[in-house]
């Protein structure tokens, strides 16, 4: 029987290999912000499921809500990286050093 | 039962493409195993009871952002072979934290008692609208929340437009407004002169 620890678990999981995802692809910027789309989803799942099963409503909307601010937040994203690859001819991480002293 | 086998399946394929997003070579590869990602997410939200929620996920992230992703992604030539570089080096210390995650997390949720209402879930009845429900709550109790969210997506989408509009110099194109704004005195000069006479 599926009980809310599975839920929870499965939960972890995601999120732990989208921070290990974030180790891993430390140079490409468009995989951190997939990354990041991932860890939002595995918090939605938590949110999600302790809804159901404390029978509250509220856990969704704080989803719904979350998911506003991850749509908006991947567009400024994407459209900050259009804009720095216009200038700079790369989204690589380590040479995106031209602030540094 | 059959919600038990459906959540092994789902969760099974949702956990082996998430490590396929953070693996594959490809950004492509990246991009469209995340939206396999957010599929089976979603047929697990519906199997919690999250009907409206499950839909939104799938119309807004597979919709809009994974598209948005794939686009940018196949606007940009990044070059992958140097993006990789690291990757092995830093492969260990990135399972290691993964590692350490899961098992503080799973530690917590499973060892300690107290989570709230571990039981089965009893299904709801027939008839039972979630988008009714969420909607009684969303423009009532948290009507400024949801007015909030309204102006962010605005904001987000004066940003993302002025963030990306640039004028080239020297580029040929057409006034509209000053196309408009002519009157007939920029444009016809009546001349008056004498008629000809063949004298």
């Amino acid at each position: 029987m599926i009980t809310l620890a599975h839920y929870l678990t499965l939960s972890a999981v995601l999120f732990a290999i989208s921070v290990a995802g974030i180790y891993l692809n430390r140079k490409n910027v468009i995989l951190l912000l997939m990354c990041i789309e991932l860890q939002l989803l595995a918090v939605n799942f938590n949110f999600i499921a302790f809804s159901r099963f404390l029978d509250d409503v509220a856990g969704q909307v704080f989803v719904f809500f979350i998911l506003t601010v991850a749509a908006a937040e991947a567009a400024i994203g994407l459209a900050i990286l259009v804009v720095l690859f216009r200038n700079r001819r790369s989204i690589n991480v380590d040479e995106l050093d031209s602030m540094k002293g | 039962m059959v919600p038990s086998v459906l959540f092994a399946i789902f969760a099974g394929v949702l956990v082996l493409s998430a490590l396929g997003v953070i693996i594959a070579r490809n950004p492509v590869h990246s991009a469209l195993l995340l939206i396999l990602c957010f599929f089976t997410s979603a047929v697990l939200w519906l199997l919690l009871e999250a009907e409206f929620l499950a839909l939104v996920l799938v119309l807004v992230y597979v919709g809009a952002v994974m598209v948005l992703f794939l686009f940018v992604i196949m606007m940009l030539d990044v070059n992958v072979t140097r993006m990789r570089e690291g990757f092995t080096r830093y492969a260990p210390l990135g399972a290691i934290v993964s590692g350490i995650i899961i098992l503080q997390l799973a530690g917590a949720i499973w060892l300690r008692s107290g989570l709230p209402a571990a039981e089965p879930l009893t299904p709801r009845e027939a008839g039972h609208s979630n988008t009714r429900e969420l909607g009684a709550v969303l423009y009532t109790e948290h009507v400024y929340a949801f007015e909030l969210a309204a102006f962010i997506l605005l904001l987000a989408i004066i940003a993302a437009i002025m963030l990306t509009l640039r004028q080239r110099p020297g580029l040929k194109v057409q006034d509209v407004s000053a196309q408009v704004k002519v009157q007939r005195k920029d444009r016809v000069r009546l001349v008056k002169m004498d008629a000809e006479k063949d004298s």
